[in-house]
């Protein structure tokens, strides 16, 4: 059985810096590391594995560093690791990256599953998981919090949803996306972390990923940053002073005033 | 379709339990005002069989409803409503799409966006037509809301947005608005969905849900003990308020993670949010800040949350809740 | 201060400090409450290899030296010196075996131990024998195919929860400290049991506890090395031990020094932060450069018995005394510095100073390391190296 997990490195540390010739962010964080939904979604994929047999592939689009967090992977036990990489991918939007994702998927071959972070940290679109499906003609099932088995070609799950929680099954293949609810993350082995030093990362650039590169990049992409700002802080706080008695009373008669009460 | 006049703007009528949801007017609303931009059109898309309250669609600012009605299918089958959305869409070729927020939406509306090759953003809190391209720009935050980012679809069509709910105000309704309402059958081939919904599990025991909730009362590390949420519990009951929680008391286990406000977490834009006990990271306040009125109530006067706040009382929330709770009920009562 | 580790050093220190932040931190102050034993820790230890590093590679270790070993306990003691404690004195229960086992001892038991499935324990102490070790009146009678063993151990860390005990034992009371011997005992032995678990001051997580031994028998492929090396085998496991009790007082005190920083620097009183009162400064920075000197010294020791040193036994005592001392001194700094709030238990220092008091006691109390520190000194000199 072969699961797929698609992650995303993002900066651990965030550091602002605005293109002003782009209108893109210059990705200077420090501390890259895996997107911390992706990581869910990596120890989910792991457990699959372990529980029926199989290989997890890691798949990620991005610069060359990304190999650093892919590597993290294979020490927390993936079994092979996938770097999508190429200059023309820079400055993609989430459709772009979906189709890039989506010829490194085809590349690959068979798959069973393939697993998504509910989003990133940084982009917080979420849209990566239900684009991709769609590029490849496969469902998909997006919140999932707990995955209760995959049997007979259907896999089946708990949904989060705003009033609840949904049961749902889905015939494979399948892609689907993972909240926080869903598991614990393990922590890497020292035998894992000394393995992954030494493994073998696969590197695909455009050509041989028949990507149309017409359709990605900066100036590919459906969606173009028009303009990058720092959002106005309007907001001058009052301090409520006095006895714990009067700031109370005061605190009432102002959000009666508003209306808000 | 008249090829002189631009596209129409659409709002994805979301549904549930067979009513419309409360978002659906925050976009009729703003749609409106980009029709009126564009000098086009308004009109619904909605899927579904025996849904009520259409003519309400009309009374906020649409002017055709798109009824996709077919008995056999329940509310919830996404595959069918992305494939029939991607059909209509190609056939009456509108300008823009929007659409909430919400589970549903973000899981088929992107599909619908990437089966037609054209651009998606995610979690708008602002759309404007711009005056000279006649573009709609679409702004969003990124980064846990440090920077905003504007967004154009310049080439493909539809451009295609989601909102959350609160982003925009709801307007007020004109009963006296006419507006058609047209049934649109559902494509010939029947379509097996790969997903079935087996069961619902209705387990969330507030009978406030947080992305709805107009008030919001929100705990964090200061309360010291899971015990002490009651006592945001007792001023939330007097407000008629959702209880919510910054990251750290989810992860000691003291509330479960649907109360989580944040990044990591949900996101709310209520009318009021008192902060107690928070000292306001920028990951909490990325889920929060685009409340109405912020109120915090916190010991350090450093704590960050109060560049945040309309109001702040620096001070023992152990003193201020209780004493907030118990005012609140005598003014209820007397 | 930058130690210029290698890459295998690198990424145990940092494995073990993500051990302990994640998982450690969030629960050491309940842990220390309840007094309980922290399995599921040990589990997510065990899951990270930490176990294995001080195995032999040949055993499913994974071969790791005297400064691995350091570096984990150092992590681990920065957020919790109970935590470290179980884990520190799992290493020592198997170093007996590691040094002196034979290869049917080594593979029966060392492989478990590695994958972190079974615990152990180092048993010297009895309540008539505690600096004055030889003092010991646990026997172990020999007779047909083994030992018959009698006695009672007292204050051993693990003691209940290990299953894998190296004790010493007097094989041939008539000898005096050449007549006693290492055994390995297991737990559920028929005659072996184990007295109420001990309430303590500090490292509350860790299980204290007596072993009761009536008519305990072992069969005689159990004694570790031969008759009569019992207190060479002692002496020789604890001189390498110490630089991890060392390791274990660096990092409670590194842990203290981190909040009493933090605390120094937003405590506003008199309109500024106490951390511009040169008092205070001058109290963080004796805590600081004491607290490096200290890890220095053991860094230095752990690399010597690391490189093949033949004798370090001088050398192991100093770091142990030097940085147990030095760890109360600054736990108990980092109390007054945060003040009234350092009494409270709702913030983490007091813990600290409570936890690092045992370890100028344990595993050698500091004055008799001392003792041993002269007598080396003055062997020495004697012979005008």
């Amino acid at each position: 059985m072969n699961v797929v997990v698609c992650i995303k490195q993002v900066p651990g540390k965030i550091k602002i810096e605005i293109d002003p010739q782009t209108n893109t962010l210059i990705r200077g964080g420090s501390d890259n590391t895996i997107n911390p939904f992706d990581m869910y979604a990596l120890e989910e994929g792991i457990r699959l594995k372990e529980r029926y047999q199989g290989k997890v592939i890691v798949i990620s689009m991005g610069p060359p560093q990304v190999e650093g967090t892919l590597r993290e992977a294979v020490a927390l036990g993936a079994d092979e690791a996938i770097l999508l990489s190429d200059p023309v991918f820079e400055g993609s939007d989430t459709w772009a990256t979906s189709y890039v994702l989506s010829k490194g998927l085809m590349k690959l071959g068979q798959f069973d599953i393939v697993l998504c972070g509910r989003q990133s940290i940084d982009g917080e679109t979420g849209q990566v998981g239900p684009q991709l499906a769609e590029l490849m003609g496969l469902p998909f099932v997006s919140y999932v919090s707990k995955v209760e088995e995959m049997r007979d070609g259907q896999m089946k799950m708990q949904r989060m949803v705003e009033e609840g929680h949904q049961l749902i099954e889905m015939t494979l293949p399948g892609v689907i996306s993972v909240v926080k609810e869903i598991n614990v993350p393990r922590l890497p082995s020292l035998r894992g972390l000394m393995q992954s030093k030494k493994a073998r990362i696969t590197v695909w650039a455009a050509q041989e990923l028949g990507v149309d590169v017409s359709k990605v990049g900066l100036s590919g992409s459906p969606t173009q940053i028009v303009k990058v700002f720092y959002p106005q802080r309007i907001r001058q706080v009052e301090l409520l002073q006095g006895s714990v008695e009067s700031q109370v009373n005061q605190l009432i008669e102002k959000l009666r005033e508003t209306k808000v009460l | 379709m008249d090829s002189n006049s631009p596209g129409e703007v659409w709002v994805f009528a979301e549904h549930t339990n067979g009513r419309i949801k409360g978002i659906v007017y925050e976009l009729i609303t703003r749609g409106r005002k980009l029709a009126d931009d564009l000098g086009t059109r308004l009109s619904a898309v909605c899927f579904g069989h025996g849904i009520e309250g259409l003519e309400q669609l009309t009374a906020y600012g649409v002017d055709k409803v798109y009824m996709v009605d077919n008995p056999a299918s329940t509310e919830k089958e996404e595959e069918f409503f992305s494939k029939e959305l991607v059909d209509l869409i190609q056939r009456q070729k509108p300008a823009i799409l929007l659409a909430g927020a919400t589970a549903l939406g973000s899981s088929f509306i992107p599909r619908v966006a990437a089966a037609l090759e054209t651009g998606l953003t995610a979690n708008c809190t602002g759309l404007e037509i711009d005056p000279e391209t006649k573009l709609l720009v679409q702004t969003r935050p990124s980064y846990g809301g440090i920077i905003m980012a504007s967004i154009t679809c310049p080439k493909k069509r539809p451009q295609m947005a989601t909102v959350r709910p609160h982003a925009f105000k709801k307007g007020r309704p004109d009963q006296t608005r006419q507006g058609e309402v047209v049934r649109v059958d559902f494509a010939q081939k029947p379509v097996t969905s790969r997903t079935r919904l087996l069961n619902v599990i209705n387990d969330l025991n507030t009978k406030i849900k947080l992305e709805e909730a107009d008030i919001i009362v929100c705990g964090g590390r200061g309360l010291v003990k899971a015990e002490n949420f009651h006592i945001l519990a007792e001023l939330a009951e007097v407000l008629g308020a959702a209880l919510g929680s910054s990251r750290p008391p989810v992860d000691d286990g003291w509330i479960a993670y649907s109360h989580q406000i944040g990044q990591t977490g949900k996101t709310i834009s209520p009318k009021l949010y008192i902060a107690c006990g928070i000292s306001g990271a920028p990951q909490h306040l990325a889920g929060m800040q685009t409340s109405e009125i912020i109120v915090a109530i916190n010991e350090d006067p450093r704590a960050p949350i109060f560049e945040m706040a309309t109001y702040g009382i620096v001070g023992d929330l152990f003193k201020v809740v209780p004493m907030l709770t118990t005012r609140l009920r005598e003014l209820r009562s007397g | 201060m930058e130690y210029f580790l290698n890459e295998q050093q690198k990424t145990v220190k940092s494995l073990a400090r993500m051990v302990a932040e994640q998982r450690i931190l969030p629960v050491r102050a309940e842990l220390d409450e309840k007094e309980e034993f922290p399995w599921d820790l040990i589990g997510e230890m065990a899951n990270s290899d930490l176990m294995r590093i001080f195995i032999p590679e040949k055993y499913e270790g994974l071969g790791g030296g005297c400064l691995d070993l350091c570096l984990v306990v150092e992590e681990l003691s920065r957020v919790c010196g109970g935590i470290a404690i179980s884990y520190g004195a799992n290493a020592l229960g198997a170093l007996a075996l590691i040094n002196y086992g034979t290869e049917e001892q080594k593979g029966k038991y060392l492989p478990d131990i590695a994958a972190g499935r079974r615990l152990t324990a180092f048993a010297l102490t009895e309540s008539t024998a505690g600096s004055d070790a030889a003092n010991i009146r646990t026997v172990a009678t020999r007779e047909k195919g083994g030992y018959l063993i009698n006695g009672t151990k007292q204050f051993i860390t693990n003691g209940g929860e290990a299953e894998i005990y190296t004790i010493i034992a007097m094989t041939d009371p008539a000898k005096g400290s050449r007549g006693a011997s290492a055994l390995i005992v297991e737990k559920n032995t028929p005659g072996f049991s184990f007295g109420k678990k001990e309430k303590k001051m500090g490292i509350r997580s860790s299980a204290t506890r007596e072993l009761i031994f009536r008519d305990c028998r072992v069969p005689e492929e159990n004694i570790i090395g031969r008759e009569g090396l019992g207190f060479i085998i002692a002496i020789r496991t604890l001189d390498r031990s110490r630089p991890g009790v060392g390791a274990q007082a660096v990092g409670i005190a590194q842990g203290a020094l981190e909040a009493a920083v933090d605390y120094a620097r937003q405590r506003i009183q008199f309109g500024h932060p106490i951390s511009s009162i040169q008092a205070v400064q001058h109290m963080l920075a004796d805590m600081a450069t004491e607290l490096e000197a200290a890890r220095a010294l053991v860094y230095a020791v752990a690399k010597t018995i690391d490189a093949g040193a033949k004798s370090f036994t001088e050398e192991a005592a100093m770091a142990k005394v030097f940085a147990t001392d030095m760890a109360m001194k600054v736990t108990t700094d980092a109390v007054q510095i945060l003040g009234g709030a350092g009494y409270m238990r709702d913030y983490p220092v007091e813990k600290m100073m409570r936890d690092a008091k045992i370890t100028q006691i344990y595993e050698g109390a500091n004055q008799v390391i001392r003792n041993t520190i002269a007598l080396e000194l003055l062997k020495r000199k004697g012979r005008q190296e």
